[in-house]
């Protein structure tokens, strides 16, 4: 069997939830390392947007920020801000989008704004930026975040953007048409929505991992689903692939 | 009307203590000369407006030239937190910095309202999260045809808006290409702007037939920076340093370092410095 990291396997089965004909508003890190990852593997020809407003964009290297000029020159056309926003993000046109946070609740209701209170906060954390809308206007959201007691909480300190609200129909409730998350992918384990309560359920655990670790780094009582899968190790060719990706990247940035 | 000026004298006559400031640039062509000049000119008091402040309004915030934020996404991108602007919020340094808080989406929406003559922008958006009950100039309208309940901002109009782009001609027709952000938007929705670019040209090269984005009589002042969005980029002209990124996460966590590193690097120096920054990347290209 070959080595890797929690963070590799987290990132290979987050690639792997993608399809060849999706389109996919891609966030800075690992949604960017797992979106790239699948469009070098499985998905040639997964359509990638960033929200600097690159359509269809190809790089051969992770950019550091959003923006970055490698997204736009691998491109298939760069569109403004506002447009990105209105036209093809509220338009209905992204069929996933990918988001990470800083905490997470049962429900994969997420906080990217602050620790503490909002008015005095102990960590003023970057804020949401596309989140709150992406959340709402995808046709399913992806989280990708490893886990822990700091980040898996009982109760966020700030909601910046909605998943499943409190459960059941409350997503449906506020008006919203879009599915939320279907997947949430960490670094030991697969959940996705329990049909009824949409509470997020360990549907398939990493090779390895044990359900004592999984609650050990999770701040609430964790549910299984009735059956639970292993997660397929990553293959010698994901493994490779996503290694050279980092390593073009790393060159890349060592010599700019 | 457009008139070409220093940089100086542009800030000068456009930027005012007091002014409510959007300086954009999504990633690409951020106006970091500017900045650092309206530091040198300490302007007071500003309203700052930006997507994402990045390193030109964590420098600003801490040589304590703002008392307002207006922002949506405040780290230092791909590195971390931007701690000038955490200092200010969670310990009041160098003093009290207000917040006013939005998603990227109410503030691009924002930005074209303001462009279009609009007095607010409606979206749908901030649906079910918190940030609505920390900005109450987040409100919700119903649709008067389709009763489908949306959000509105109001629209902005700033003083003055500040951007840098590759090229304007001698009239001061400004042309950007790459990553577009919400430049042409901010310049449309201000009273005022200040435009600097990497060369002012006798024509300009027809690359695209699209590539004017801005003609000289939507502009008020257009100075020749070279390298004057460093740090960040100038699509085919420099590509960003993402290096000095991460160096920013270290020259700017303790307050001495900072203001050390902001005496030696802007208040002693001018803007000619930005050309030397990002001359290896021309001799590189030639």
């Amino acid at each position: 069997m070959t080595d890797y990291t929690p963070n590799e396997m987290m990132t290979i089965a987050a690639a792997r939830a993608l399809k060849d004909d999706d389109v996919c508003f891609v966030g800075i890190g690992m949604p960017s390392a797992a979106a790239n990852l699948a469009r070098l593997t499985h998905a040639p020809n997964i359509t990638l947007i960033y929200e600097s407003g690159t359509l269809g964009t190809k790089p051969n290297i992770l950019p550091l920020s959003i923006g970055d000029g490698e997204l736009c020159e691998t491109a298939l056309t760069t569109v403004s801000v506002p447009e990105m926003f209105r036209y093809w993000l509220q338009g209905g046109r992204i069929k996933v989008g990918f988001l990470g946070g800083a905490q997470i609740d049962r429900f994969a209701n997420l906080n990217t704004t602050v620790v503490g209170s909002y008015d005095s906060p102990k960590v003023r954390l970057p804020g949401g930026g596309g989140a709150p809308e992406i959340a709402t206007s995808c046709g399913e959201i992806f989280i990708i975040m490893a886990q822990s007691k700091r980040s898996f909480v009982e109760k966020l300190d700030f909601v910046t953007s909605i998943g499943h609200v409190s459960g059941h129909d409350s997503r449906a409730g506020l008006g919203v048409q879009t599915k939320g998350p279907t997947k949430l992918i960490t670094d030991l384990a697969q959940l996705e929505p329990d049909p009824v309560t949409k509470e997020m359920t360990v549907v398939s655990i990493h090779p390895g991992v044990t359900r004592e670790q999984i609650e050990g780094n999770t701040g609430w009582k964790i549910a299984y689903a009735a059956k639970v899968a292993e997660t397929p190790p990553p293959s010698p060719h994901e493994l490779e692939v996503l290694r050279d990706l980092h390593a073009r990247t790393r060159r890349a940035q060592e010599a700019a | 009307m457009a008139r070409i000026t220093s940089l100086a004298e542009a800030v000068q006559s456009a930027v005012h203590d007091g002014d409510t400031v959007a300086m954009e640039g999504f990633t690409h062509l951020i106006p970091h000369a500017a900045g650092h000049e309206i530091i040198r000119q300490a302007r007071k008091k500003l309203t700052l407006i930006r997507m994402t402040p990045d390193l030109i309004y964590d420098q600003l915030i801490g040589m304590g030239c703002v008392s307002k934020l207006v922002f949506s996404w405040g780290g230092n991108p791909g590195v971390g937190s931007l701690h000038r602007l955490r200092d200010a919020v969670e310990n009041g340094w160098p003093h009290k910095l207000e917040l006013e808080e939005h998603s990227h989406a109410a503030l691009a929406n924002a930005y074209e309202a303001g462009a279009a003559g609009l007095p607010c922008a409606i979206f749908r958006g901030y649906i079910g999260g918190d940030l609505p009950r920390v900005n109450s100039r987040i409100k919700r309208v119903i649709c008067p045809f389709t009763g489908e309940e949306l959000a509105a901002v109001p629209a902005l109009r700033p003083d003055v808006a500040v951007i840098h782009a590759q090229r304007a001609d001698r009239a001061g027709n400004v042309m950007i290409e790459g990553v577009l952000g919400v430049q042409k938007e901010a310049v449309l929705a201000s009273k005022r702007s200040v435009v600097t670019v990497e060369e002012i040209v006798d024509e300009l090269p027809e690359r695209s037939l699209n590539a004017i984005v801005l003609p000289h009589w939507t502009v008020d002042h257009v100075v020749e920076v070279p390298g004057g969005a460093f740090p960040s980029y100038a699509q085919g002209y420099y590509p960003r340093t993402n290096s000095f990124y991460k160096e920013w996460d270290a020259i700017s966590r303790e307050r001495e370092p900072f203001l050390g590193w902001m005496k030696e690097n802007v208040l002693m120096k001018g803007p000619e410095v930005f050309a030397q920054q990002v001359r290896k990347f021309r001799v590189a290209a030639e």
